[in-house]
């Protein structure tokens, strides 16, 4: 029989306070296969772990289960102990008696007591099927791809460029800089955004390590952490690019207001193409536009249909891309500019705040009074968020500048007219109408077209808004949970350019951690097919997330599902989908949970 | 039933939500009865209808599997396998004639220890008043195959 050691930690008294540990104990020697028990008054101590080393080696134990605290902090260390002392780490089990017993059952020690002897049990029963299990090791490709060659692709492909690693940088468009080369300056310095940019492009062209795809497509990626293969389509013909990680930086684009508060791109247009015209008229300095009908003729309002007119809808209710409007051109400079903030943002369709449209609007407010400081400058708004230290200073500026923000509600939205737009101001309960010369509609980011394929080649996920999905929320933020895959930028959710900037670097240190390595070491608990057992019905393979198992045909007409052992993760869904029963989910066998469901429910005293 | 009647339940915990939102349960020692054990797996989706039958089959008065909040799941879709994987158990439990209220499945995430303890006291409650199985007079003497 399987020689099994069971060591029982006091953790002081935080589980000998609650438990009686010596009653466990004893009970632990009437386990089938225990040989051996001590108790310890901490086992992750050096004195502890020590014992189970020598305990391994004297008694000769060919499992090792330790009853303490939770595997979730502790179960490397007690592993590694296991290795060191010649045992394969996999033929140890974890008892969780302290985070789910001694600690929850702290009024009803006897209770506690018995939890704790019955949950030994179930550990020693799974210990007794334990299997060995294998680690492989494998070489990692010290050379990472950045997708998207925007200001937080750039950074990052420099950042791990510097650290010596080789760095494949993918730009779709025919040249590097992305969204922030059409903007004319930066919030909140007012600091002008082309020679930041500029600068960073030729940093990425000149550097050695740093090779650039522009114009370029994914085509294909396979692989798995540390030596992904992928198939970019660029200058007419293929390349394939092996590299350890890869970094998504794919950005987001504004949203296309196409049938929203009259937007016609020449006097109702969007802060995207207003940074444009700002620049035109920081070069011209050109003479004012009349309030009157003069400004309005030279606009081309003639060109505006009545239809056009119109309210807050939703805007973009297709995917077709947004028809080719002349922006507006004029060198002169507007009388009055209505700016209208949560057009087609913060709606039922598009609930999500985009975050930097506020601090938008307020720059390109500031730059207006800055070029022409008698030009009145309105900005209709539901909620202004300018949080943090900088932006609401920043917001406080705008204020004392003069520049007028009126909340408007969006049960009333305000509604562009040929001559103004009427606004209920609902601070002061009464109908406002602007007399205009331009319009500006402030639109959220939204998802990149194309990152539901590129998320589908990466096999990586996206939410519902189309923006990639990090692996969690608060602890893994730049991380997908497919390992060696990345995400920094816009193309996670709207942000400031620090904030991206922050995300480039962390995403750049994310990858190097995989890239500095010499290889990878994948987990023993992963998925095997017995492929005696396996008809290759393929269920495995559409169960799982990852791509681990594929169809392999080994005889003519035979077919059988094989895993790759790096790409699994042990999720074990396959093993539970599998109708045959030729998956096994190693480490969770059927065997092993099935023999831990019965230890909780019935003694086998020997 | 009695007064003292004390629920024996299986808990599948997976790994990356439930089990930590359990051992957090226990860091902010919040008390629940000591009637749960907790079987550790690393994804609910790797539960399978023969480990909640075989529960069920040696006398568990409840079976509750927990994982991830949907959309939270550590392995992207595999509490979604959960989902199908209980609600067909649950139709066998009819065939069997178990109410099939001794089975649920419960989102809790590594943040909600408080939601772990309070599934638990709930679901102990709950089971304490549908009373011990009725499966268990039948089955009690059999002994599991062993492959």
């Amino acid at each position: 029989m399987t020689r099994i050691g069971v060591f029982i930690c006091h953790c002081g008294s935080n589980i000998a306070g609650h438990v009686d540990v010596e009653a466990v104990a004893e009970y632990a020697r009437t386990l089938p296969g225990v040989v051996f028990v001590q108790r310890n008054m901490y086992t992750c101590s050096d004195a502890g772990l020590s014992e189970i080393k020598t305990a391994i080696v004297q008694q000769g134990l060919e499992r090792v289960v330790v009853a303490a605290c939770t595997p979730r902090t502790h179960e490397p260390l007690f592993r590694q102990a296991c290795r060191e002392a010649g045992l394969n780490p996999y033929l140890f089990e974890f008892v969780n008696i302290r985070d789910q017993c001694s600690w929850v059952h702290m009024h009803e020690p006897e209770a506690a007591t018995r939890k704790a002897q019955d949950l030994v049990r179930m550990g020693v029963a799974k210990a007794r099927l334990l299997e060995p299990l294998e680690e492989q090791e494998l070489p990692v490709e010290p050379s990472a791809l950045v997708i998207g060659g925007g200001m937080i692709g750039m950074t990052a492909a420099l950042n791990l460029a510097n650290r010596g690693f080789p760095v494949k940088l993918v730009e779709r468009e025919a040249q590097l800089g992305g969204l922030l080369l059409r903007l004319d300056r930066l919030y909140p310095t007012q600091e002008e955004a082309r020679p930041l940019v500029e600068e960073r492009v030729a940093a990425v062209l000149a550097h050695p390590r740093i090779e650039v795809f522009t114009s370029a497509a994914l085509l294909e990626v396979k692989g798995f952490v540390g030596n992904y293969e992928v198939t970019v389509a660029a200058g007419g013909q293929s390349h394939t690019l092996k590299v350890g990680a890869i970094i998504v930086a794919t950005g987001a684009r504004p949203l296309q207001p196409v049938g929203l508060y009259g937007y016609d791109g020449q006097r109702v247009i969007t802060q995207l193409e207003l940074e444009e015209v700002l620049r035109g008229w920081r070069g011209v300095g050109a003479g004012r536009l009349g309030t009157g009908k003069l400004g309005v003729g030279k606009l081309g309002i003639g060109k505006l249909g009545i239809g056009k007119l119109g309210d807050g809808g939703t805007g973009e209710q297709t995917d077709n891309p947004p028809p080719n409007l002349p922006i507006y051109q004029s060198t002169n400079l507007p009388t009055r500019v209505v700016m209208i903030q949560c057009v087609g943002a913060r709606t039922p369709e598009r609930p999500y705040c985009s975050r930097i449209c506020c601090t938008t609007a307020i720059k390109n407010a500031l730059e207006i009074r800055e070029i022409s400081p008698e030009t009145e400058v309105y900005i209709l708004y539901r909620d202004t968020e300018t949080q943090g230290t900088r932006y609401e200073a920043y917001y406080t500026r705008a204020r004392q500048a003069g520049i007028q923000f009126i909340r408007y509600s969006p049960q009333r939205p305000p509604r562009v007219t040929d001559e103004r737009v009427v606004v209920y101001d609902e601070l002061l309960g009464a109908n406002l109408g602007i007399p205009y010369d331009l319009v500006v509609l402030s639109t959220p980011l939204v998802a990149q077209d194309g990152a539901q394929a590129l998320a589908q080649l990466l096999k990586v996920p996206v939410d519902e808004h189309g923006f990639f999905l990090e692996a969690h929320a608060k602890l893994r933020p730049l991380d997908f949970a497919t390992d060696g895959v990345y995400v920094a930028g816009t193309a996670r959710w709207p942000a400031h350019l620090e904030e991206t900037i922050t995300q480039a670097y962390g995403a750049a240190a994310r990858a190097a951690t995989v890239l500095s390595k010499e290889h990878v070491v994948s987990s023993g608990v992963v998925a095997q097919v017995n492929e005696a057992l396996c008809r290759g019905c393929g269920r495995c393979v559409e169960v799982c997330e990852f791509g681990a198992p594929v169809l392999v045909e080994v005889a003519p007409g035979v077919t059988v599902a094989r895993v790759n052992p790096v790409l699994c993760k042990g999720c074990g869904a396959c093993a539970s989908r599998c109708p045959t029963g030729a998956m096994t989910a190693r480490h969770f066998t059927d065997r092993q949970v099935l023999a831990m469901v019965r230890a909780a429910l019935s003694e086998e005293m020997r | 039933m009695t007064v003292d009647f004390q629920p024996r339940i299986v808990v599948f915990a997976c790994n990356w939500c439930s089990y930590a939102g359990a051992d957090l349960a226990g860091v902010s020692r919040l008390q629940y009865p000591a009637t749960t054990r907790v079987i550790r797996v690393m994804c609910s989706g790797r539960v399978t209808p023969g480990f909640i039958l075989e529960a069920f089959r040696l006398g568990a008065d409840g079976v509750l599997v927990t994982g991830c909040h949907p959309g939270d799941c550590h392995y992207i879709s595999g509490n979604q396998n959960a989902v199908i994987t209980v609600d067909r158990t649950t139709q066998l439990l009819r065939l069997l004639g178990l109410e099939p209220g001794r089975l649920r499945l419960e989102w809790v995430s590594a943040a909600e220890g408080a939601r772990f303890a309070h599934v638990m006291s709930e679901f102990t409650e709950h089971i304490r008043k549908m009373g011990p199985t009725p499966l268990k007079p039948e089955t009690c003497n059999l002994k599991p195959v062993t492959r």
